[in-house]
């Protein structure tokens, strides 16, 4: 008996989509179906999740058959500085206000990268808060609270 | 002359001071981080685009349009300086660019790709305002059968086009389809997808999940090996090409107009496409095709004419019908829809100012890169010296302000982190994020009138074949899905991609 070789790459790309696929398909069938004629909220997506599963179902056969070289050099600190940015300026944007919440945004982008040191970090988010909060909200005139009600403004 | 009126009407729109004004910060604000490495025309315009909001609608179209060019222009700028093609339409190139540049002539290779750009842009320009008319006139006669038929054409096109696996892209298209879904049904009312947020019931937003899915996912792919890059930055000198260069340059960028002004106009991403026809006809054509590779003039020249005619054709089916050729001009018809005008066939006959001043400013926007950035060159070669460190911060901050502009929503915000985060997942899986972005911008318009055109033929779906121009849409696109998958083709279309890489 010989192993069973398969291409990790399209392997985790079937699932990925065959799982996506189930979850439309299990969420459309909580919705009204219709018919063809007079077609629900469901029944169009629930067609197209259908598809997906199929097409998922074909690259995870199609990983059984042909491996190519795997995947390489995940980007993890990038992930977890860079996501977290938009996410930290969403969460206090509203409480703390546009400038802080933008410094905030920066500083921590800045991290994504092992090359920033510290102090340039605070410098360039400064820079950057600064030049956003004279661009946007005094030159474009974006309605954005520059402090917020939990600094007491 | 009705074109000549029509023309008329489109330059007062596009010349007055205003509009003037931003279509020049347009161009320089996309040059500017169309230069930036990596970072190519759809991530440009995806970050850029809020900062179009505030404005009225011809102005905010006029600049998105500069934008375009000017990223484009950039990204042939890092093609030909560091061999890092920001968008794959400017890969191409890179092969005979950058070879240039390190025989010491990037200033004439750069050059060049101005000239020929602004040359096709002038003669691609005439075209979609010939072209446009006649085909809002028939865009007019269509029903929701043939909108159907027409999105399902420019979908099956756009996985012809895309890189690597075809079932990987149709499968990409699905998930599009399905994300643009979410929202609240407009037939019941039913919230669809949502999980429960109820900021999520006006759909997800569009510009989150561009920036998210072009932009982040971008960055992201940056960050991976940060190596230093070598700029031959100290070599530009000698911008104006020599007598030898122009004679040399005149018939590649005729024939790459005309390429680049036909594949344009298909959907699913002609630029691309027409840069590698181009090459590959000027590689067959040339009396030293040897040359190719090692810093031809015929490469540089023929493909960026070509790229840049197919930019600007591939307004025309945005213009006329409405439908997206390519994701940037998926970004455009979101930026319509945002300015309250629903893209298609009844613009040019609402607004023909709007319509007009789009199609002149086009003209204008390509004058200004060719005026701006042959002085400007010095400056944009010192942009690239920046660190990378440095720019992405500024990126993120500018990307999360433009999202949460749109319609201060802080789950848009989320949106951004959780598409960044797809987007990259798909792409170290080799999935091609541009037809999931058609996907996602026609899903809402392909159900609604898959629906109409059901209800209107009392759930008959012989419709779609039984009407002629529904039916002949519907036979391009079977025709298109079967001969990707020829066997002979498919060999063909990898090593094409494989020449890219």
């Amino acid at each position: 008996m010989h192993s069973l070789k398969f291409d990790k790459t399209n392997l985790i790309c079937g699932l990925i989509f065959v799982g996506l696929g189930i979850f439309f398909a299990l969420q459309s069938l909580d919705l009204e179906l219709g018919t063809a004629f007079r077609m629900g909220p469901g029944y169009f997506p629930f067609i197209l999740a259908l598809a997906l599963i199929l097409f998922g179902g074909i690259i995870l056969v199609q990983s059984l058959r042909v491996v190519h070289e795997p995947i390489s050099g995940i980007a993890w600190r990038g992930m977890l500085f860079i996501l977290a940015a938009p996410i930290l300026f969403g969460i206090t944007v509203r409480g703390l206000g546009f400038a802080p919440s933008l410094f905030i945004c920066s500083f921590v982008a800045c991290f994504a990268s092992t090359r920033m040191k510290p102090l340039a970090a605070v410098a360039l988010s400064v820079t950057v808060t600064v030049f956003s909060v004279l661009v946007f909200t005094y030159g474009l005139g974006l309605p954005f609270r520059i402090f917020g009600p939990w600094l007491g403004y | 002359m009705e074109l000549f009126d029509n023309l008329a009407l489109g330059f007062s729109t596009a010349g007055s001071l205003a509009n003037l004004f931003f279509c020049l910060i347009g161009v320089l604000l996309g040059t500017l981080i169309g230069v930036l490495p990596g970072i190519g025309a759809t991530a440009t315009i995806a970050m850029l685009l809020p900062i179009t909001f505030q404005l009225e609608p011809v102005s905010s179209l006029i600049m998105l349009a500069g934008i375009y060019y000017g990223a484009q222009y950039g990204g042939s700028t890092t093609a030909i300086l560091i061999n890092m093609p920001g968008e794959s339409s400017s890969a191409v190139t890179a092969i005979d660019g950058y070879q240039m540049a390190r025989k010491g002539k990037a200033g004439s290779a750069l050059a060049i790709a101005a000239i020929g750009s602004f040359f096709a842009g002038t003669v691609s320009t005439f075209l979609v305002a010939i072209f446009a008319p006649p085909l809002t006139e028939v865009a007019l006669k269509f029903g929701a059968a043939e909108y159907f038929s027409l999105m399902v054409v420019g979908l099956v096109s756009s996985i012809a086009l895309a890189h690597g696996s075809i079932i990987k892209a149709l499968a990409m298209v699905s998930l599009g389809l399905l994300l643009g879904l979410v929202g609240t049904d407009i037939y019941s009312g039913a919230p669809r997808f949502t999980l429960g947020i109820r900021e999520y019931s006006d759909g997800l937003n569009f510009v989150a999940v561009a920036v998210g899915i072009f932009g982040i996912a971008e960055i992201l792919r940056n960050l991976e090996n940060e190596s230093t890059r070598s700029v031959l930055m100290s070599k530009v000198s000698g911008l104006m090409p020599s007598r030898e260069d122009f004679r040399a340059m005149i018939a590649p960028v005729l024939r790459g107009t005309a390429v680049g002004s036909i594949l344009g106009i298909l959907p699913g991403g002609g630029a691309v496409l027409a840069a590698f026809a181009s090459y590959t006809i000027e590689k067959k054509v040339s009396k030293h095709p040897e040359e190719f590779g090692h810093g031809a003039i015929a490469g540089v020249a023929g493909p960026e004419s070509a790229n840049n005619a197919g930019a600007q054709t591939s307004f025309i089916p945005l213009l006329t019908l409405g439908i997206p050729a390519n994701p940037v001009m998926a970004l455009m018809i979101g930026a319509m829809i945002i300015q309250g005008i629903v893209p298609g066939p009844n613009v040019a006959a609402e607004q023909p100012a709007l319509f007009w001043g789009i199609i002149a400013s086009m003209w204008i926007g390509n004058l200004m890169l060719v005026i701006l950035n042959l002085p400007l060159i010095g400056l944009w070669v010192k942009l690239l010296t920046i660190p990378y460190y440095v720019l992405f911060p500024i990126i993120m901050a500018f990307c999360s302000i433009g999202v949460y502009s749109v319609n201060s929503n802080v789950y848009d915000l989320y949106a951004v982190a959780f598409f960044g985060f797809i987007g990259y997942v798909l792409v170290k899986l080799r999935c091609e994020p541009a037809p999931l972005l058609l996907g996602f911008v026609l899903g809402p318009l392909l159900e609604e009138n898959l629906r109409r055109a059901m209800i209107l033929s009392r759930g008959d779906a012989t419709t779609f074949v039984t009407r002629p121009i529904s039916a002949g849409l519907l036979l391009i696109a079977a025709l298109v899905l079967v001969v990707v998958f020829l066997p002979s083709v498919k060999a063909k279309r990898e090593t094409v991609f494989q020449e890219e890489e």
